[in-house]
């Protein structure tokens, strides 16, 4: 059983639904679906709808809430009635959505580096990291980035010394504890260990990123010639 | 209908009131960095909607009109004429086809705003015309202006100032304009320090008093590597107690975070979505126009409020504009 979420304002136009303060698979997954019902049919007023590890936060226009004794008195009590109807409602599993990776080569320039430091080979790197299933805690960083959760402790690896300036688009990331891929070329200090062909942020597509919060991720290897003919095919 | 760019300025990109309701996807909201003045150059050429405006920094563009256009300067002053001739700000101006617009000094804030009837014809890209570099998104092919650009002008139905067209025709000058002008906030831009109202943020009380005393009690400068995503600031060091432990979540336009070293950013307009450093304060949304127009070196000091004052303040705001667009609607309609 979780405890009550906390309401505390984030300035006049924003406010933050805090349900936990530790990083947790179940509260990650009932933050996900407070997250999707309450787009289904968000309170007027509200813009935005932002779910990160242990906080929902809804960005609002106080104009529209208006009445009350303040928009923000006026738009908690609609959230803790929300809430509180919310709280036995089953929670949906969320998707799982595999991408395909070529690990090492020229598409994954540090996965030598990387099972260097952990005395393993790049196969085993490889093959630690296509086989666990990571939870989409939140976005951000960049559009559809996702923070992905649980990599194996055998290959988290300390963030490179000096970023590189240009991270190419697809790439693959050991950081710390964390993994992801990169949806746009930009300058990133983590380790690159190979790179997928699917797109991860495609502007003009509804919805225009490949993963949400509350997704399961599997990373599926692939070869070279399978990460050529995906990547002409997209072209 | 085209104003061709013949000059860029240093940053001069399309934006509107910003990207809403794909934060969740990491997009940043963007949008104009003043968004007060932003508004205000539309309803004065009497756009019925949030088209974009061109949002013009510290050294603006030179534009050539190729066909008469109705259009508004709101915002920082940066001395904008035509052939010598100041331009005047938050009024409708009437331009002739031919006509050159300049900009020069930099002389109160640094962000105008121009506004054109019908907006700039761009395609919405995730249900707004933004540009964000980062990404290369919205706008004009997701940058900022670049010389040879041509911006087209969208339609726009009737002659919202017949009385204009027929003052241009009679005269021999490049452009129009009527007697009066909106408030638009141009003495406050000078204040200096500037003084910028602050709500207690989520992180508030893990500072020291010694700490909060130092945000709410000295003065900050705007640091040099400030940009359109947020204003580092020079001043007192705000350190907490001890090294703070929190996890990522979501952030604002306003969120004054502070990273290890306890050099406080205020985030802007491009900001990131989520963010993991300690908030110490959120900047009242009816001053963020006033924390848009200062540039690196200029100084400002923060003044305690509560929420409900904050609200209360930008609800009397959103009533201004509400006032500023029906005294120009009863106008028009005289």
């Amino acid at each position: 059983m979780l405890p009550n979420p906390r309401l505390i304002p984030m300035g006049d136009r924003a406010l933050v639904i805090e349900f936990g303060d530790r990083l947790d698979p179940e509260l990650s997954a009932r933050i996900a679906a407070a997250a999707q019902h309450l787009r289904a049919s968000p309170p007027p007023g509200v813009l935005d709808i932002v779910p990160a590890y242990t906080t929902l936060a809804l960005h609002y226009d106080p104009a529209i809430i208006g009445a009350g004794d303040t928009p923000y008195e006026a738009l908690i009590e609609q959230i803790e009635a929300w809430l509180h109807a919310q709280a036995d409602v089953q929670l949906p599993p969320g998707r799982l959505v595999e991408i395909p990776v070529c690990y090492g080569g020229g598409l994954g320039e540090d996965l030598e580096e990387v099972a260097r430091q952990h005395g393993l080979t790049p196969e085993e790197v490889a093959t630690i990291h296509a086989s666990t299933d990571y939870r989409v805690y939140m976005l951000g960083f960049v559009p559809g980035f996702a923070y992905l959760g649980n990599l194996d402790s055998r290959i988290a690896t300390p963030r490179r010394d000096t970023p590189r300036p240009h991270v190419p688009v697809g790439s693959v990331a050991i950081g710390g504890d964390q993994t992801g891929v990169y949806p746009l070329e930009t300058p990133g200090g983590w380790h690159l260990v190979g790179r997928t062909p699917v797109r991860m942020f495609t502007p003009e597509a509804e919805p225009p990123c490949l993963l949400g919060a509350g997704d399961t991720v599997r990373f599926v290897p692939i070869s070279r010639a399978e990460f050529d003919a995906l990547s002409g095919s997209r072209a | 209908m085209n104003i061709r760019v013949l000059k860029p300025g240093v940053l001069t990109t399309l934006q509107d009131s910003g990207r809403n309701g794909y934060q969740h996807y990491g997009v940043p909201v963007s949008g104009a960095m003043d968004l007060f003045s932003h508004r205000v150059a539309n309803i004065l050429v009497g756009n019925p909607g949030d088209e974009a405006t061109l949002e013009i920094t510290l050294q603006g563009p030179r534009l050539e009109f190729d066909q008469d256009t109705v259009i508004a300067i709101c915002g920082g002053d940066l001395s904008p004429t035509i052939g010598g001739a100041e331009v005047p700000e938050g009024k409708a101006v009437r331009v002739r086809a031919g006509s050159v617009l300049d900009f020069g000094a930099c002389r109160a804030g640094c962000r105008a705003y121009l506004a054109a009837r019908g907006g700039f014809d761009v395609p919405q890209v995730m249900g707004s015309r933004s540009t964000y570099e980062t990404a290369q998104l919205g706008g004009m092919h997701g940058r900022a202006l670049k010389k040879d650009d041509r911006l087209r002008i969208g339609e726009s139905t009737g002659d919202i100032y017949p009385d204009l067209d027929a003052k241009l025709a009679r005269s021999r000058r490049a452009f129009a304009f009527p007697k009066w002008a909106v408030n638009q906030h141009i003495e406050k831009l000078g204040r200096t320090p500037q003084v910028v109202r602050i709500i207690p943020g989520r992180h508030w009380e893990a500072f020291p008093a010694k700490a909060r005393d130092a945000l709410t009690e000295t003065e900050f400068r705007i640091a040099p590597d400030s940009n359109r995503m947020g204003f580092r600031l020079d001043g007192a060091a705000i350190e907490p107690e001890k090294p703070l432990e929190i996890l990522s979540e979501a952030v604002t336009f306003g969120t004054i975070q502070v990273p290890p070293g306890g050099k406080p950013i205020v985030l802007m307009a491009d900001r990131q979505t989520v963010g993991g450093y300690p908030k110490i304060a959120e900047v009242a949304s009816v001053d963020l126009h006033l924390l848009a127009q200062l540039k690196p070196g200029d100084r400002l000091r923060f003044e305690l409020v509560s929420l409900a004052q904050a609200q209360a303040l930008w609800l009397a705001r959103e009533q201004e504009i509400m006032t500023i667009r029906e005294a120009i609607e009863k106008h028009l309609s005289e």
